[in-house]
C-alpha cells in the first residue's frame, strides 16, 4: 500500500528558485537530448498551427512581432474547422504560452522527516524513477493495472507507450463525463456516431433545436458559425432550457422547462409527430425499425401529459413539433455535447435520435451529413501485445454498451476493494485535471491515495499537480509538432502543427517525454522516429505531400472518396446496426437487457431551500485549463451563481455579495462566489460557469476566484447503459455570513 | 470616405472574440481594451430580451473628443476616423470626460488610447482585427459613401439605431436590431 500522499503546493519553492534551478538543469539536459531544438523553428513570417484549447482544433497562422516574440493567432481561412476565424480562446491562445505561472521544469516529490514536497529534478532522474516504477508495477501486478487519462493532442504518444506495455486502459474524460451517452444512443439508433465536430449541417438547417445545448457560450467555433449563418437565412431556432442562454435570446421560441424533465418533452413530441402525421412516412418506411413498437409505446405521452411534468404549456409543445416538422427534413434535434446529466442520458438522446429519424434529418441537407476523415498512414511498429486483463472484468453486467474504457471506471478500479482484482498503481494523466473533471473529488483523491505511481503531464501547475509523484512540464501548442489533424468533417482535410518558437523554461513536448520513457522500457521499436517531424514528413509524403508543403499552407483538403454528403433521393442505405435498419425499436439494448424504447422516470427534485445547481461554459474559457490565461482572465476572472429575483428576495441576496454554496450532502464550496441576481434563471434552479475555484496558489491570477462546482457535485447517477456520470442531481443553498473570511476579488 | 461599422445584435453572441483581437492586434496591454461586449436584458421570467453588442470608439462626426482636446492630438483624419497622436497628448483626461460612449481610457504610457477602426489594417485594404476575427461574421465595415459597401447594404436592408443620439454627436458605429 502505497504512503498516505499529501497534496502538495508546487508555489512551496519560490518561483526564483525555480527559474535558477531550470537553468543549472537546462545543460544536463541538452546534453541528452536534443529533443528540445526544433529545426523548423521560423524567425519570422508566419508558422502553421491548429489551437489547442479546446477540442475543435481549429488551424491557423502565429505571427511574431519583430523582436521575434508570438504576438497573434489568425484563422486558416482554408480550414472548415474555423473558415479562417478563430473564437475568443484561440485569439487568446497566445495567453498559454506567456503565461509565467507556466510549469518550469521537472519535479518529483520527496519526503523529509514526515514533510511531502518538490524537488526540481533533470528529465533523466524523472525518467528513470518512472520507469523504475513502471517496471516494479509490470512486474508485481501486470502492465494491464497502469492506466492513462488523456485529454489533447499529447495522449497519443503515451497511448503508444501504454499499448506497447501491455495496458489497454487508456481513458478519455470526453466519453463518460462528457458526450458518451449521445454516442452510444446515436450508435444504437443509427449504426454510427455524432462524432466532433459534430456532423450537423447547420448551415443549411430551417429549424434548429438546442436542448439544454448553449450554442455560443459553448465556443465550439464552426458549429456557433454556421448558427449565425443560419440566422441570417431565417432559420428558426428552438431552445429547450431553464435558463434564458444567449441562444435563447436569438430563439423563435424558448422553453423554459422544468430542469430534469427533458425526455418527457421529447417523448411529447414525438407523440404530436407520429399523431398528427407529421413524420417523414417515406423516409420511416423505407430505412426504419420498429415504428409500430415506438407508436404504441408513446401512445398516451400526450402533450397534456408532459405539461404536468415539464410546466411546459400544450400548445408550444404541439407548435413547436409542428415547426419542426415543417422544416424537415432540413431540422436538426441537436444532440448537444456534454450531455451527462441524470444518469438516464443514454435514453434521453435515444429519444433526440429517434426524433431525428422521424423527421427524417439523418443523411440529408440541413439535417446530418455524412462526415469523412482523412486516412493518414501510421509508422510501422511491431504488433502490441495482448492485454491479459481488462478494467471490464471488474465491473460484470455493468456499462455494456460502453464503447470505451472509463475514466470514473478506471478510478473505482483504482481503489482497493476485496471484491476487485486488478487494483490500478499506476496512473499516467495527461492535459486533464482529473480533480475538477471527474465528478465526487473523495472518491477521486482516495483512488489517487492507493496509487504507488501518479504521472502529470501539464503545462500548468493545475490541481492534479499537486497529488503528482512526478510532474512532466510540457512546452504549449505552440511550441512543438504534433500528429497531423485529420478529424472529420465535409470533406477530409489535413492540418498541421508546427512550433513556432522553441520550448520556453525547461519544457518539452510529449512525443519526446513519451519515447524517451519507451526507451528506458525497452520499447523503442514502437517510436521508430527520432523526431516527430520525420515521421510527419514520412507519412505526409505517403499522401502526396511534404512537411515543406504543409508548412507553406498549413492545411491541405482533399477530394472525397466516397459517398456523398447527403443521401441520395431513394437510396438504399445499409445502416450499421444489427437490422440494417434505422432503429427506433433498438434490439441492441434489448439484447444487452436495456429498455429498447425510452421511458421516462421522474428524478429527485430539490429539498425545500435547496435549488439545482447546474454548470456551463463561457465563450472565452475552456473548462479549468484556461482559467490563468492572462488574455482570457482578462475578459472573465471570476465565475458568479445566477439566482432568480424571487429566490434573491427570499434570501436577502443581491448582485455582486459573495457567499457560498453548501450542498445536499454538506459540501461547502471551498471560496465564496459572486451572486447575479438574474431573471435569466428560473427559480428552481442556480447556474454557474464550470472551471473556476481553483486553489492551487501558484496558479497566481485565478486561486481562490469563485466557486467550482465539481467541488460541489458529491452525488452521482450513473448511467447504467454505457457508464456516464451524470452529474446534474446535486441541489445546493446559501450560505451568506462569511465573517472572517477573505475574498479573493 | 466615410467609414463606419454596423454589428448585428440579432447574431453578436458576447464571446468578446473582437476584445482579444483588438488587444493581440494592437498591443492593447492587459487590464485594457479597446472595444468591449455590453449586455442588456429586459423583461420578467419567462417573458425576456437580451441585446448583446460589441461597443468601441463611435467615431462621430461631431465629435466632443476632438473639440475638447487642448493639445491637437485628438483629430480626425480622411475616412472621419478619430485618432489621438500619442506624442501630442499630455494625458490631461478631458477627452475620457467628454466622451459620452466611454471609449478612451489612459493607457499605463501616459497617453490617451482608443480604438482606431485598424486604420493600419484599413488603410492595407483588411478590415478592422474584430470585423475579420467575429466568428458570428456579425460586425460590417467599410465606406458609407460607397453604396455598393456591405455597411452600406446591410444598413439599407436592416433597421438599425445609435447610441446616445440625443448627444447630436452623429456616431459612426451602427447596431442592427
Amino acid at each position: 500500500m502505497a504512503t498516505r500522499r499529501q497534496f502538495i503546493r508546487i508555489s512551496a519553492m519560490g518561483a526564483g528558485a525555480v527559474m535558477a534551478g531550470a537553468a543549472g538543469l537546462r545543460l544536463l539536459a541538452s546534453e541528452i537530448t536534443d529533443g528540445r531544438k526544433a529545426s523548423y523553428v521560423a524567425l519570422t513570417g508566419r508558422t502553421p498551427t491548429y489551437c489547442e484549447v479546446c477540442f475543435w482544433k481549429c488551424a491557423g497562422w502565429v505571427y511574431k512581432d519583430e523582436k521575434g516574440s508570438i504576438k497573434k493567432i489568425i484563422g486558416n481561412s482554408e480550414d472548415q474547422n474555423c473558415n479562417g476565424r478563430f473564437c475568443p480562446r484561440g485569439t487568446g491562445g497566445v495567453g498559454m504560452y506567456h503565461d509565467e505561472d507556466r510549469l518550469k521544469t521537472p519535479l518529483i516529490r520527496t519526503e523529509e522527516r514526515g514533510k511531502q514536497s518538490f524537488r526540481e529534478a533533470s528529465w533523466e532522474e524523472a525518467f528513470d524513477y518512472i520507469a523504475e516504477k513502471i517496471k516494479v508495477i509490470s512486474a508485481e501486478h501486470g502492465p494491464e493495472c497502469i492506466a492513462l487519462f488523456t485529454h489533447g493532442s499529447g495522449g497519443k504518444y503515451f497511448s503508444t507507450l501504454l499499448k506497447a506495455m501491455g495496458s489497454p486502459h487508456i481513458a478519455a474524460p470526453s466519453y463518460a463525463q462528457c458526450r458518451g451517452p449521445r454516442e452510444v444512443a446515436f450508435q444504437a439508433t443509427f449504426g454510427e456516431t455524432i462524432e466532433s465536430p459534430e456532423r450537423t449541417d447547420i448551415r443549411d438547417t430551417r429549424c434548429l433545436v438546442l436542448i439544454g445545448s448553449h450554442l455560443g457560450e459553448n465556443m465550439h467555433n464552426g458549429q456557433v458559425q454556421e448558427m449565425s449563418d443560419a440566422i441570417d437565412k431565417g432559420a428558426s431556432i428552438i431552445t429547450v432550457d431553464p435558463r434564458f442562454s444567449t441562444v435563447a435570446g436569438k430563439s423563435k421560441f424558448w422553453l423554459p422547462i422544468k430542469p430534469a424533465t427533458d425526455l418527457a418533452l421529447l417523448l411529447a413530441w414525438i407523440n404530436v409527430i407520429i399523431n398528427e402525421e407529421l413524420y417523414d412516412k417515406a423516409y420511416v418506411e423505407k430505412y426504419t425499425y420498429g415504428f409500430e413498437y415506438l407508436k404504441a409505446h408513446v401512445k398516451n405521452m400526450t402533450p397534456e401529459w408532459a405539461y404536468g411534468i415539464t410546466t411546459i404549456d400544450p400548445t408550444m409543445i404541439r407548435e413547436t413539433a409542428r415547426e419542426m416538422a415543417n422544416a424537415a427534413p432540413a431540422v436538426i434535434v441537436h444532440p448537444g455535447r456534454h450531455v451527462t446529466w441524470y444518469g438516464d442520458d443514454t435514453q434521453r438522446l435515444r429519444a433526440v435520435a429517434i426524433l431525428n429519424a422521424l423527421l427524417g434529418s439523418w443523411g440529408r441537407r440541413g439535417g446530418f451529413y455524412r462526415p469523412e476523415s482523412f486516412e493518414l498512414p501510421e509508422p510501422v511498429h511491431p504488433p502490441y501485445p495482448t492485454p491479459k486483463r481488462s478494467w471490464r472484468t471488474e465491473f460484470p453486467d455493468l456499462y455494456k454498451m460502453a464503447d470505451t474504457v472509463l475514466a470514473n471506471g478506471l478510478c473505482d478500479a483504482t481503489i482497493p476493494d476485496p471484491s476487485r482484482h486488478c487494483q490500478f498503481q499506476g496512473w499516467i494523466v495527461n492535459g486533464t485535471n482529473l480533480i475538477e473533471t471527474l465528478p465526487n473529488q473523495e472518491n477521486t483523491l482516495k483512488a489517487i491515495q492507493a496509487l504507488q505511481l501518479l504521472v502529470v503531464i501539464d503545462t500548468m501547475p493545475m490541481e492534479i499537480t499537486g497529488w503528482a509523484d512526478v510532474v512532466l512540464p510540457e512546452c504549449t501548442y505552440l511550441e512543438r509538432f504534433d500528429d497531423i489533424r485529420v478529424g472529420p468533417h465535409r470533406r477530409p482535410q489535413i492540418a498541421l502543427r508546427a512550433p513556432a518558437a522553441e520550448p520556453m523554461y525547461d519544457t518539452r513536448p510529449a512525443f519526446w517525454m513519451a519515447r524517451e520513457l519507451a526507451k528506458r522500457l525497452d520499447l523503442i521499436d514502437y517510436f521508430p522516429f527520432e523526431k516527430l517531424e520525420d515521421q510527419l514528413d514520412w507519412q505526409l509524403k505517403q499522401v502526396g505531400s511534404s512537411l515543406e508543403e504543409m508548412m507553406r499552407i498549413g492545411v491541405k483538403t482533399f477530394d472525397r472518396s466516397y459517398d456523398d454528403l447527403y443521401f441520395a433521393p431513394d437510396e438504399d442505405v445499409e445502416f450499421y446496426t444489427p437490422t440494417g435498419k434505422i432503429e427506433l425499436y433498438s434490439t441492441s439494448l434489448e439484447e444487452a437487457g436495456y429498455d429498447p424504447l425510452p421511458k421516462y422516470t421522474a428524478h429527485e427534485e430539490p429539498p425545500p431551500g435547496f435549488y439545482r445547481l447546474n454548470y456551463g461554459r463561457a465563450p472565452m474559457h475552456t473548462f479549468s485549463r484556461t482559467s490563468n490565461n492572462p488574455n482570457l482572465t482578462d475578459l472573465m476572472d471570476e465565475n458568479s451563481v445566477w439566482v432568480n429575483p424571487r429566490v434573491a428576495k427570499e434570501w436577502g441576496l443581491s448582485t455582486g455579495q459573495y457567499i457560498h454554496l453548501v450542498n445536499q450532502d454538506g459540501k461547502r464550496s471551498e471560496f465564496p462566489i459572486k451572486v447575479r441576481v438574474t431573471e435569466r434563471i428560473r427559480w428552481d434552479s442556480v447556474y454557474m460557469v464550470h472551471g473556476f475555484g481553483h486553489d492551487d496558489k501558484r496558479l497566481r491570477r485565478c486561486y481562490g476566484k469563485g466557486a467550482s462546482d465539481t467541488n460541489l457535485i458529491t452525488k452521482v447517477h450513473v448511467d447504467p447503459v454505457m457508464g456516464g456520470t451524470g452529474m446534474r442531481g446535486n441541489f445546493v443553498t446559501f450560505v451568506t455570513d462569511l465573517s472572517g473570511e477573505e475574498v479573493m476579488s | 470616405m466615410r467609414y463606419a461599422m454596423a454589428i448585428d445584435t440579432k447574431k453578436c453572441v458576447g464571446c468578446s472574440d473582437c476584445v482579444v483581437a483588438c488587444q493581440t492586434e494592437n498591443n492593447v496591454p492587459i487590464g485594457y481594451c479597446r472595444d468591449w461586449v455590453v449586455e442588456v436584458m429586459d423583461g420578467t421570467y419567462p417573458q425576456l430580451e437580451v441585446e448583446l453588442r460589441s461597443e468601441r470608439c463611435n467615431h462621430c462626426e461631431n465629435a466632443p473628443c476632438v473639440r475638447c482636446c487642448p493639445t491637437g492630438a485628438s483629430h480626425i483624419v480622411d475616412g472621419g476616423i478619430v485618432l489621438v497622436t500619442p506624442n501630442k497628448c499630455i494625458g490631461c483626461g478631458a477627452c475620457i470626460a467628454s466622451c459620452p460612449y466611454d471609449a478612451r481610457y489612459p493607457h499605463p504610457k501616459g497617453y490617451v488610447d482608443k480604438c482606431t477602426f485598424c486604420i493600419h489594417r484599413v488603410n492595407q485594404g483588411m478590415k478592422p482585427a474584430c470585423v475579420s476575427v467575429c466568428p458570428t461574421k456579425c460586425m460590417y465595415f467599410g465606406d458609407l459613401d460607397d453604396p455598393n459597401s456591405e455597411v452600406s447594404i446591410v444598413l439599407k436592408k436592416r433597421k438599425s439605431k445609435t447610441l446616445i443620439p440625443e448627444a447630436g454627436t452623429k456616431p459612426h458605429l451602427y447596431f442592427l436590431i
